[in-house]
């Protein structure tokens, strides 16, 4: 029986079919969906984390009480959880614990494109690489074997083309294993010094018995072909070359980390010319030059961007079929919502001329003309602290003009700390949360502001200005956004405020609420001046009717919610409710 | 040349749109269809922030065995588009003699809303000169039926007039990826769609 599965989903199966008890994550794109499709499955003890880091930590302490864990986040995110994921490559694993990182080649929607398979080398922990949904699926179930039996944790790594392709996909039983149960061993779980120490050997001895399970991996296989051109490659950059080079011998490499060396050499001996086929750094490339082969790849094949057939198939040839790009065509870039209710914050910034440090989420798309109000976007949390720094090195007077920008799922994940330490330093911030009550960006994910669990379940609301308070912050509002008079003015309280002041924004997300009838503009009182054109709605737009010595505005009414925005901006009252709402 | 002989045993086609238009969903729906005819099936997609009123690219492919989830420019069979600017800014990759079918709609992308660029005055001839192309009154078609969301399935029962998938299977796929309360009209919309197609 074949499912049509995304790597995704087909992650989220392969956990459930190992026995996995309990899996944790915080949402990023593009990983999101295995918690959100883990979440289906009762078996597993699955929780939204409020960071990558404590996702990780919380699969540890699973797994170091016998469970099976997998933690998941998306590249980035590895970076937030690197401290235990190093720790944990020394003290090992009871149960197995999986931990997958979903890497973003091209940044669809990412600050970066490292290549994470530098984290499993770097920590010395083996990896997979799955090349379709099918694999993600067996592969995450041979993970937790490998963590197990190796005692270490396992890197899965995948990339945007993983986990949002689809296939058709095997689907298996799931195979109830036990939780072992906790016993005490210090040696292995506490690392002071002496005790890592001897955890560092077991480590190096621990890469060299899974490099030799590395040669006789069943999914580190060779397929040959023509003798002519040998190709070595792993993940997606693999079905690229199977479509680009149909005739060429390949060694698809799987378990990538520690490569299988004689397997390698075996392959090298009998092709007369070898091409790493490889998504982003040369990483299998350095390591089978570094045994003395002789191969191309980076050389031919561009490292920045996202590896594709059209890509690969022009790195090694000029003559191309295929037609070439329109030109002239005008760019369309996401934009906010119509409604979004982060749109008012940024008119107001835009007004003020304030510089903004800004953060990661929906509302990083407020840098984007004709709002244009973010100056810097650094990781999440960097708002907080980039605007501490800020003031530090240029005064109190400079605070005055200067707001830090975060979201609520954000202002958990790792706004709090900065928070704590601009009130704790003496610092000088007017820190906004724009607090839509969910993680938008992602798809709508819940975190402790909206009090509502992985499944839905009723949980304890935490809400952000009660954190602000309890971090020692004395002035604090919350705040409309939609009220535009209502935000200028808190804007302007913050700014003056001495010390650090926090605005909550409070508004849900444009795409929880149901819409309301739409606006509409009067052509009579509309004199084309196009001040409700600043707030960059996507459902307001110029015209130029041919009888009318002046342009008008005109709703989108297919795309207005009617939140009202644009009503507050009109100075001639030209837009108006089309129809009495229904309730 | 056993690569292009691969080619043609695979239908490859792009839907494309703006985030927000159900382009996932109908993608959803031609990969099972796909799938039902006992395909091998691929589809790639983007999630998260390119959704966000921005542009939208998916891939299916389907045949006898397909490896690359993503189709190479210059080899789409169809390209099925929920917007003119979006059929054109993705018309490189339509083979040469592939079929565009895209919704008579046009959608001003906010970098022509604020006056940085011109929505193309010349789109509908443009299009033309990439390939043979049908315009569809999609979304007049959504609007009579009530509800301006089924453009996506309008324009899927349009397509399914030009692929080798039988009826029943797009029935069976879109009862089984579209919500139950939903699935009478969008049985409805798809009708339509094949009714305009001839």
């Amino acid at each position: 029986m074949k499912s049509l599965l995304s790597g995704n989903e087909a992650v989220a199966r392969g956990a459930w079919e190992a026995g996995c008890r309990v899996a944790t994550a915080y949402p990023g794109t593009p990983s999101t969906e295995i918690l959100e499709n883990i979440i289906k499955y009762p078996e597993i003890n699955a929780e939204w984390s409020v960071n990558e880091k404590v996702a990780l930590e919380v699969a540890a302490g699973a797994s170091f009480a016998g469970a099976r864990a997998l933690v998941a986040m998306k590249h980035v995110g590895l970076n937030v959880a690197a401290d235990p994921f190093f720790t944990m490559g020394y003290s090992g694993v009871t149960g197995g614990l999986v931990v997958v990182s979903a890497d973003d080649p091209g940044m669809w929607s990412s600050q970066n494109e490292q290549d994470n398979r530098h984290y499993g080398r770097h920590a010395k922990v083996p990896i997979l690489e799955p090349s379709d949904s099918n694999e993600a699926r067996i592969f995450t179930k041979l993970a937790f074997e490998i963590s197990e039996k190796f005692d270490t944790p396992v890197l899965l790594r995948l990339t945007t083309r993983i986990c949002h392709s689809t296939c058709l996909t095997e689907l298996g039983e799931r195979k109830e294993i036990e939780v072992s149960g906790y016993v005490k061993d210090i040696n292995k779980r506490l690392v002071l010094p002496a005790h890592a120490r001897a955890l560092h050997l077991v480590v190096e001895e621990r890469l060299k018995k899974i490099a030799a399970q590395s040669e006789v991996f069943r999914y580190n296989r060779i397929e040959w072909g023509k003798k002519t051109l040998g190709i070595i490659t792993s993940g997606v950059a693999y079905q690229y070359a199977k479509e680009v080079f149909p005739e060429a011998s390949v060694l698809k490499l799987s378990l990538t980390h520690p490569i299988p060396e004689k397997m390698i050499k075996r392959f090298a001996k009998h092709v007369r010319k070898i091409v790493v086929v490889e998504e982003g750094d040369p990483v299998l490339e350095t390591e089978i030059k570094a045994m003395g082969i002789k191969v191309t790849g980076k050389d031919k094949i561009p490292l920045c961007g996202e590896l594709t057939p059209d890509v690969l198939k022009s790195s090694f040839s000029k003559r191309t079929k295929a037609p070439a790009k329109s030109s002239k065509v005008p760019p369309r870039p996401p934009v906010l919502c119509p409604g979004c209710p982060h749109r008012g914050v940024f008119y107001v910034i835009n007004k003020l001329k304030l510089v903004v440090t800004g953060d990661i989420g929906c509302y990083t798309l407020g840098a984007l003309p004709p709002l244009s109000a973010m100056d810097t976007c650094v990781c999440m949390g960097a708002s907080v602290t980039n605007a501490q720094g800020m003031e530090k090195a240029l005064g109190k007077e400079f605070s005055k003009k200067l707001v830090a920008v975060l979201g609520d799922s954000t202002f958990f994940h790792s706004g709090i700390t900065g928070l704590v330490n601009a009130v704790y330093n003496k610092g000088n911030l007017s820190l906004l949360i724009l607090d839509n009550f969910t993680t938008a960006m992602t798809g709508h994910q819940p975190h402790p502001g909206t009090g509502r669990l992985a499944r839905g379940e009723r949980g304890r609301r935490i809400a952000p200005e009660d954190i602000a308070r309890g971090c020692g912050v004395e002035m604090v509002k919350v705040v409309n956004p939609n009220d535009l008079a209502a935000t200028e003015l808190a804007f302007k309280q913050a700014l003056e405020y001495d010390g650090v002041a926090v605005l909550v924004f409070r508004r849900p997300c444009a795409l929880l609420v149901k819409p309301r009838p739409p606006y509409r503009i009067d052509p009579e009182s509309c004199n084309g001046c196009k001040l409700c054109l600043r707030i960059g709605c996507p459902a307001l737009s110029l015209v130029f009717p041919e009888h009318r010595e002046k342009p008008l505005a005109v709703v989108d009414e297919a795309l207005c919610v009617g939140c009202g925005l644009c009503v507050q901006l009109c100075q001639r009252s030209a837009i108006f409710l089309s129809r009495k709402s229904d309730g | 040349m056993a690569k292009s002989v691969r080619e043609k045993e695979n239908t490859n086609v792009i839907i494309c749109g703006v985030g927000g238009q159900g382009i996932i969903l109908a993608s959803d729906v031609l990969c099972y269809c796909a799938s039902l005819a006992g395909f091998d099936v691929k589809k790639s997609e983007v999630h998260g922030m390119a959704q966000r009123g921005g542009s939208v690219i998916t891939h299916i492919r389907f045949g006898g065995k397909v490896y690359s989830p993503l189709i190479a420019q210059g080899t789409a069979d169809y390209i099925l588009a929920f917007e003119k600017v979006e059929a054109l800014r993705y018309a490189h990759y339509l083979e040469k003699n592939g079929e565009i079918i895209v919704d008579n709609r046009e959608i001003p992308p906010m970098s022509v809303l604020v006056g940085e660029a011109e929505y193309p005055a010349d789109i509908d001839r443009r299009l033309t000169r990439m390939g043979k192309t049908h315009f569809i009154d999609a979304t007049s078609i959504a609007a009579e039926l009530g509800n301006m969301r089924v453009v996506n399935i309008v324009l899927l029962g349009v397509l399914s007039r030009f692929l080798r998938l039988k009826e029943k299977h797009w029935r069976d796929a879109i009862r089984k990826n579209v919500k139950e309360q939903f699935v009478d009209l969008n049985i409805q919309a798809f009708g339509r769609g094949r009714e305009i197609a001839g």
